[in-house]
């Protein structure tokens, strides 16, 4: 187990530093909006990181909805958080890419605002599992989760379905990408994803261990009284 | 402000989130060690 996460840990170093030279130095200038396009190779793989982020999550919210099961429950958490953070690199990349190239940071365009309104809804996730002191906070937030998880495939599929300033889809939206793009794009997006595994895999076992020290300080409280 | 320099903001602010995110981590896995041994001792 240790082993496999230092192969993660070296693999994911590896992919980000190589990663990292391939989309500032090794792939090409694009001709319309210059050197400035190379932030769409860590805004594009960030989005679909976290878009398979708040899938996972989805899916860990409905089989703790049904089974009740710790490890669902920790799953769903810990995908949302990472989630997060994900789509906070999003929503900060987007804007300063916006700047230059279309002369304005935000518009409430279709795309925009449900990424937002995505970030939003899991934080309100992270917070409810905060701040909640019902004991069925798990299970009100694995219901938001499944509302908020519903966001997901609307916001992939809003450059599909209405117009607005944001550009068409890498995938099947009728542009096409140049081949080496499309591998700088593709290395990125597996360094990205390799990342949110090993930092799912912390932010697991930082779970599970406090949820050891809680259930170990309520045993003792309940001996102290007791006594 | 040069192009350069908002590809240069977005990438530094991609690390830093991550950076901050991953200290976040740290602290609160050192925290809830170090509660974990205070009880078992």
């Amino acid at each position: 187990m240790k082993r496999g996460f230092t192969i993660l840990a070296v693999v994911t170093a590896v992919l980000l530093c190589f990663g990292l030279y391939a989309a500032l130095i090794a792939a090409p200038t694009e001709q319309t909006m210059g050197n400035v396009q190379r932030i769409f190779y860590y805004h594009v793989s960030s989005a679909w990181t976290a878009f398979l982020l708040f899938t996972i999550n989805f899916v860990a919210s409905i089989a703790y909805l049904l089974r009740r099961n710790t490890t669902t429950d920790i799953v769903a958490l810990i995908s949302a958080e990472v989630g997060v953070v994900f789509c906070t690199v999003v929503l900060v990349t987007g804007p300063l890419w916006a700047r230059p190239v279309w002369g304005i940071w935000w518009t409430w365009d279709p795309r925009l605002t449900l990424t937002f309104a995505l970030w939003l809804i899991y934080v309100s996730y992270l917070l409810l599992r905060r701040f909640s002191t019902s004991s069925q906070a798990a299970v009100l937030a694995a219901v938001l989760a499944v509302f908020g998880g519903l966001d997901v495939p609307l916001d992939y599929l809003a450059i599909r379905w209405w117009r607005g300033q944001h550009p068409a889809p890498v995938i099947g939206g009728g542009g096409s990408l140049d081949a080496h793009m499309w591998y700088v794009l593709l290395i990125n997006v597996a360094a990205f994803v390799c990342l949110a595994w090993l930092l799912c895999i912390v932010r697991y076992r930082l779970e599970v261990l406090k949820r050891e020290v809680e259930e170990t300080q309520a045993l003792e409280s309940l001996m102290e009284a007791g006594r | 402000m040069n192009s350069m320099h908002y590809l240069y903001a977005a990438y530094i602010a991609t690390w830093v989130i991550h950076g901050v995110y991953l200290a976040i981590l740290a602290r609160k896995y050192a925290r809830v060690r170090k509660e974990m041994e205070t009880l078992r001792k």
